[in-house]
């Protein structure tokens, strides 16, 4: 199967995001899709020009993302992060996005729409839904 | 080309500004053109250290210098120390408490992740005096 390319405006489509913060990034292609609340599973997880869907809020998701050269970040369950935490996104780029869906129903829309998970070697598992290659 | 060395203070009791001493680091890399494989590799690196630095001590220094070989990282800290390394090594054994856990860290991926993304690393620990941990990430692999 090839794997489809989408951009930060699909993903805004498939889940019905709000955008929070880099409206201007919208064109940006996303290849890869990492889905966890613990911020070390996701440092361990190489892959670029990846989305990180997430339920925790605070700026260290923005600090990791950063880290990872992550593009995108979703949160999940409707969940908004304070001001200050979308200013420090601004300033790095990294687009805010909002949707309703939980974690689980996130990530299957988006693995149903072609977006695959990256090279997650040896992360501890527990229940993050950590996107598989 | 010249050694260029960088020096940074983590400070101890601000959870909230972790991280900003591995993002003026990477920064700085960025600037001098170095390869993005090898300043993501050293984010990493610096990025666990310093949230370690924070969560179990008080904070500490970050030392960077690169040459023409390698970027080396020595973090130091002056906290409780880690009175048992191989353990502490171990993917998944944490001592971070859960309010930590609620924020995304003290998996017990810390120093795994740090040795998996550098070429070199060493840790050095004295219980009741700190923690030092040497690491290297070569420019041309």
């Amino acid at each position: 199967m090839v794997m489809k390319i989408m951009t930060i405006g699909d993903i805004v489509k498939l889940l019905e995001c709000e955008v929070l913060c880099c409206a201007d990034r919208l064109d940006s292609e996303v290849h890869t899709a990492c889905g966890s609340d613990m911020m070390s599973d996701v440092l361990a997880f190489v892959k670029d020009q990846a989305v990180l869907l997430t339920g925790l809020l605070n700026p260290q998701v923005v600090r990791t993302a950063e880290m990872m050269d992550i593009i995108c970040i979703v949160f999940v369950r409707g969940k908004k992060p304070d001001t200050a935490v979308v200013e420090l996104a601004a300033q790095k780029n990294i687009a805010i996005l909002s949707t309703g869906n939980r974690m689980f129903e996130a990530c299957g829309r988006l693995y149903e729409s072609g977006l695959r998970g990256g090279l997650s070697a040896n992360t501890s598992g527990g229940d993050n839904a950590e996107g598989g290659s | 080309m010249n050694v260029l060395e960088l020096h940074y203070d983590v400070p101890g009791d601000d959870f909230t500004r972790a991280g900003e001493a591995s993002s003026a680091i990477k920064n700085k890399l960025k600037q001098m053109g170095i390869s993005p494989n090898v300043i993501r590799n050293v984010a990493i690196a610096t990025y666990e250290g310093e949230i370690n630095m924070v969560i179990h001590a008080n904070g500490g220094t970050i030392d960077v210098a690169i040459d023409s070989d390698a970027v080396t990282l020595l973090l130091k800290d002056t906290g409780d120390g880690i009175p048992d390394v191989e353990l502490a090594m171990r993917e998944g054994y944490t001592t971070a408490k859960e309010e930590i856990r609620a924020l995304g860290f003290g998996a017990g991926m810390g120093l795994p992740n740090m040795k998996k993304y550098t070429d070199e690393f060493e840790l050095t620990s004295e219980v009741g005096k700190g923690t030092e941990v040497k690491m290297k990430v070569y420019l041309n692999k």
